[in-house]
Parts: structure tokens; sequence; C-alpha cells
């Protein structure tokens, strides 16, 4: 692998920028590995590269429909944080946001990774009790979650205009100092490029069609537009169609997909340094580094996989931004978009062996961005030595036989 | 913004209305004679399907009546079913 630095970059600037090598190798697909994964995203690539650096698993191919990093991944809102209720979903999400701060270095591949902290601008006395339980329960496990007063909150957001005609004026905020965000698209290239550097094949435009069976019912491969592929064990990570894909194996899954769509405004000066979050009225917006204004908010409410923005929610989510932040009528919006997210029946990952031996599943990932570094660590350990990760032991699909379900509520997509 | 066709108040705006989700079965009639895992699927599996869907809504901010049609969930194309049937 070719290393970026200062002096690369200085470098190939004085040839011309000729001397770059590819990221990644585009190797002819090979008829047996020993793992595939299905789904070359977030969470897929981060899987490979895990394999092939706690488990030295290299005869693995990631094969993706589309191109790298094209699908939920390229849809989500690069939000980075950690404040849930669950304990094992506050050390699975600590873990991740941890892995986040060194992905730069590790991977030698500037990710943008910028830690503003996250502030949740509470409406409501029920929202405020809830929160303050939740970060009393992250207070246990490491992750702050301070409690702060209205001044403090426009002191933090001076963008927000005055109060006084707020239907639901404020009663305090909550500030998450860890929350971060990260360029989404170099969190795939990042993984894809350290994990071809170890001998990982990813190969695009290759659709998992089918799978293979033994005569026992074991997935012994995947059936692919380019030819029969064979492994040891095929691993799903195809965030917002995994239903539909383990579906052409005979497994149906808790899952529901919705449509969650976010919008950007044009680029304006630096006006908002950190992420602000309204779960009472289902809004949350930061600014990029390019000065674009991110906006979203809830789920479309029905099960979709349309990918578009509904307007419905739309109007819902400009309403309560342009209550808070009257200047934002003046916005002009550039793009708008969603993505299919996956709930589970409980709205917690599933990161689990099923009942067809060779067959693993990594889903119900609704910002699912977030947990790219951790979820990749986790479901590599799975695949790699057969028993689940100390910190995913709880996400396995066993939970719902035995009714042992980890509601996980609380997030402005799930309201 | 969709337009639910409501058997008795006709095509009417997507707002008034609760999705109450996937037409499941009938819940099976005496579920402690189920084994654990047959009653768990029952409870939280769900199809859901990339193309045409039956779902249940409920016209819940008019008439109150509960109703299946059959929505497209990739193209939200909508075709209204028999309202006699049971939703």
């Amino acid at each position: 692998m070719q290393r970026y630095s200062i002096y690369s970059l200085v470098r190939n600037a004085l040839t011309h920028h000729e001397g770059w090598q590819r990221a990644w190798r585009s190797p002819p697909l090979k008829r047996r590995y020993q793992v595939v994964i299905v789904g070359a995203g977030g969470h897929g690539l981060s899987t490979a590269y895990h394999l092939a650096k706690e488990h030295g698993l290299t005869d693995v191919a990631v094969l993706e429909k589309g191109w790298l990093g094209g699908g939920n991944t390229a849809r989500n809102t690069h939000t980075i944080r950690s404040n849930y209720i669950r304990d094992v979903s506050i050390r699975f999400h600590d873990v991740s946001v941890k892995l986040y701060e060194q992905m730069s270095r590790e991977l030698n591949f500037n990710i943008l990774f910028s830690q503003r902290s996250m502030i949740d601008l509470i409406q409501s006395f029920g929202k405020l009790r809830d929160l303050r339980r939740r970060s009393l329960a992250m207070a246990l496990h490491g992750p702050q979650y301070q409690l702060i007063s209205v001044d403090e909150l426009q002191r933090r957001i001076p963008a927000m205009g005055s109060l006084d005609q707020v239907r639901l004026p404020p009663l305090a905020g909550m500030v998450h100092p860890e929350a971060a965000m990260a360029r989404h698209d170099a969190v795939a290239w990042s993984y894809a490029r350290a994990a071809d550097a170890r001998g990982v094949e990813i190969h695009q435009h290759t659709e998992v069609t089918g799978f293979v069976r033994g005569p026992d019912g074991a997935v012994t491969g995947v059936e692919t537009n380019r030819g029969t592929v064979s492994a040891d064990i095929v691993a799903l990570a195809t965030a917002g169609s995994t239903s539909d894909v383990a579906r052409r194996a005979g497994l149906s899954l808790p899952l529901v997909t919705r449509n969650l769509q976010a919008f950007v405004s044009e680029p304006v000066k630096p006006l908002i340094d950190v992420i602000v979050n309204c779960p009472d009225v289902g809004l949350y917006l930061m600014q990029s580094d390019k000065g674009e204004i991110v906006i979203g908010g809830g789920t479309d409410p029905y099960p979709s996989y349309r990918q578009g923005s509904h307007f419905a929610t739309f109007e819902d989510t400009v309403a309560s931004l342009v209550e808070l932040f009257p200047r934002f009528k003046a916005l002009k919006m550039l793009r708008q978009w969603g993505g299919a997210i996956e709930f589970a029946y409980d709205a917690s990952p599933i990161i689990s062996k099923t009942d067809l031996p060779g067959l693993l599943v990594s889903t119900g990932w609704y910002g699912g961005f977030k947990s790219i570094p951790v979820g990749g660590l986790t479901f590599a350990h799975l695949i790699a030595t057969g028993t689940p990760h100390p910190l995913a032991e709880a996400f396995g699909l066993d939970r719902f036989t035995g009714l042992k379900f980890l509601l996980e509520a609380g997030t402005v997509a799930q309201r | 913004m969709l337009l639910i066709p409501c058997p008795w108040c006709g095509p009417r705006p997507e707002g008034e209305f609760v999705n109450l989700g996937e037409a499941v079965p009938p819940r099976p009639a005496d579920p402690a004679a189920l084994a654990d895992d047959v009653w768990v699927e029952t409870l939280i599996m769900r199809a859901n399907v990339r193309g045409p869907h039956v779902e249940r809504w409920w016209h819940q901010r008019s008439c109150g009546r509960i109703f299946a049609i059959e929505r497209d969930t990739l193209t939200h194309a909508i075709r209204p079913l028999d309202p006699e049937a049971r939703p």
C-alpha cells in the first residue's frame, strides 16, 4: 500500500500526480473463498479489514452489487455518538467512538474526523426526564452527557433565533462531547484500501442473485451475475436490503425497512459548530466542513424502500427548523435524498448466526454509520471464531426466541 | 403525499391515517398451545417485501375505519383491496 503523507503529496505534486497508485485492486473473481461478505459498504469493508487484521483471514471476497460505499454509507448524515440507554448499547457504541478517534491514523487515510459534540435541545418535561435517566446510565460506562441551561444553550448555538415565539420553548440542553462527524465516503474508502492491502478482494458490480445450498441445507456459496462462488462462510452486510437478500436463501428475519431522508443547503459561512438534535420535534442539523447545513428528520411513517424525499416528512422537518432557526428561511436547499434503514423488532442491531449453517448476518443498523468500526470488529470475531464477541453477545437472533428484547428507542429516526 | 383510499371516506391525505404495518394473518386462538419458536415467529417475523405489500391503515383522524390496501414499497403505487374482506 502506498502510504499517504505530506511527503507523498509533495513528491507526487512534483511528478505531475502521475505516480499515485490505485487505492485498491480489481482482481479477477475466483471460484472459491474462505469467507464471502455480501455488501461493500462501511460494515462489510470494516468486517473484511478486521478479519484480515485480527484473525489473519485474508482469503476473503467482498461482493458489491453497485459501487463501493454507494448504499447507505453514502446516504447517512455521518454522525458518530454513544448516547444510548441500554448497558450493552452504550458500551458497544463507546468502543466505536474510540475506534473512530484512531481511524485516520490507523488506516493512514484522513476521514476528516471532527469531534464537535452534540447538543440535544429538550422541549418537553418527558424528554428532560428521559435524557436525565440516559445521562445517569451513560455515567456508569464512561461517555459524558451533561445538562446545560437555556442561557448556555443560546451561547453555544448563537444561530438559534429568539425563543419567545417558539411553540415548545427549550427547557434545557444535553451535551454529548464525544459526538463527532466524519466524511462517510472516506470511511468506506479507508477500510477498502486497508483491507485490500492485507489481501482481501473487493468485487464491485457483482450482485448476489442466490445461494448455493449443501445437501444438509447449509449455505456453501453464492450465485452471482458473474458466476457461482463457493465459500465456507457467507456473511451478509446488506443494510436496507437484508430481508430481500436473506429471502433468496429462504430465511426470514424480524426486520422492517423504512425510508429516512436528509437534505443539505447551499454552503454558507460558519454558523453552527456543534451537532444540534431536537428529539421532541424530530429534527437534527449540523454544518459540514464545506459550509452546507445538513438537515435530517424522522423516518417516513410506513415501510418503504423508496430511498427518496417524502414531502410530508420534509415539510414537518422544515417547519420545526424554521421555528427554532428563523433565519434559515433564506437557505436554499441543494440536494435531498433518502436511505433505506432496517429496524429489527426491538430496534437494536443483529450480529448473528442464522438457522442456516454457513450464513451469518449483520443487520438492523439504523444509524449504522456510527457503528461501522465496532460492527466490523464484532462481526469479524463471530465469522472467524464462531462465537459472538463479548461486546455483541446480546445482539444474537436468539434474543427474540427468548423474548430478551433490547429496546433502544429515543433517537430522532426512531420517533 | 400519498392519497389513501379509505373504503368509507374515499381518497384522503395520508396525514389522517396511521399505518399499522404488514397485514399479518390473525393471531392463533390459543397461543399457549403453540411451541415457543412458532409463537415468537408469529409475533415478530415480517416479510418486509420490496414491491407490492399488503398492509393495514387506520383512518384515525376521521372515520376510524381499519382496512387493508396493497401498496408498492418501491413506487408507492396503491391498489385498493376488497373492503368487505377481513383486513
